[in-house]
Formats: C-alpha cells, structure tokens, sequence
C-alpha cells in the first residue's frame, strides 16, 4: 500500500459493467514526507475519498476485494483515508 | 488504472484460444497533460474503444481477464473504460 493525495477524477460513461456506479480518483503518491513522487494513476475507490485528501491505497488484483464477490476489473484502490502520518 | 491513447489496431489470426474473438488495440499511456508516458502496450478491449480515444488501461492480469470475462486468459492489460472527462483539482 501506497500514500498518495487524490488531485482529480475521471468519468467515463462507456466502460466495463462491473465499474458501474464506481468512482474513478486520479491519485498523486506521495513519499514519507508527502510530496509527489512517481506517476499519478486512476483508482476506484472503495471508502468515499474526495479530491484533496490523503489517502492510502492497494494495487493489484486485491484493490478489487472491497468489491468481492463482484469481479471489478481494477489494479489499484483507494481502501483508506489519512488522518495523519508522522516520521521521525 | 493508466490513462491511455488508442493508437492503432492489433490483427492477429494464429493467437491463443482464450483470445478468440477479444479485440486488441495498441495502446499509449499519456500523462494527464495528453503527452505519452513510457512504451506502447497491447490490450484487449471489451468496451468498443476506437482509434484515437482517451481510454482507462488496466495492466494487471487478473484484472484484465475479468474484463474479458474469461478465467486463466493469458492477458496482461485491458480497456476497461472509455474517458469523458478528466477533472483536477487545481
């Protein structure tokens, strides 16, 4: 699993049936310090993150699980929001 | 998911059974400024993707079997979705 911050959404009308009534997050990662790093990817998301959160998410096949026993076709998913994060 | 440009058409006659029938498409992943990101890559579509469409990729193997609806298909990515609109946040 991954931070990452969510900067935007997609709609698509015309897509797989068992993405109906999903919502599709554009996702920045973020590193420990939550700045941007790495490329910005498309989730579903299972927990209802808004844009401008920070969120944790999975990929894989298991971004899919929130969803079980319906067969999402997805490879990564919002599955958390962040309340805050220290390091040291 | 990657955002994607459809960039060509795939034909190919002697390919795996579990193919049989799957559409394939060329496919560019792009950044979210439309400019192409990394190398063009295969995928089976299941959604009537064309020819210069903005499109969602999975490139996961299970993920892209499921859209094919098909079990153990020797696939790695798929177009799961065709793109309206995408919004950012400024």
């Amino acid at each position: 699993m991954q931070l990452a911050k969510v900067i935007g959404d997609v709609v698509a009308t015309q897509k797989d049936a068992n993405l109906n009534g999903l919502r599709l997050m554009v996702l920045q990662p973020l590193g420990p310090d939550l700045k941007a790093t790495g490329r910005t990817l498309v989730a579903v998301d299972a927990i209802g993150a808004g844009v401008g959160e920070t969120v944790f998410f999975v990929r894989g096949k298991e971004a899919s699980f929130p969803f079980y026993p319906q067969d999402v076709p997805t490879d990564a998913g919002i599955v958390g929001i962040v309340d805050q994060v220290s390091t040291s | 998911m990657q955002l994607a440009r459809v960039v060509g058409n795939v034909v190919a006659t002697q390919k795996h059974p579990k193919f049989e029938g799957a559409k394939l498409l060329l496919v560019q992943p792009i950044g979210l400024d439309d400019m192409p990101r990394g190398t063009t890559l295969l995928a089976v579509d299941s959604v009537g993707a064309g020819v210069h469409e903005k499109v969602l990729v999975v490139i996961e193997g299970r993920a892209a079997g499921e859209a094919l609806g098909r079990k153990v298909a020797p696939v790695d990515a798929a177009i799961i979705g065709i793109v309206d609109r995408v919004d950012i946040a400024e």
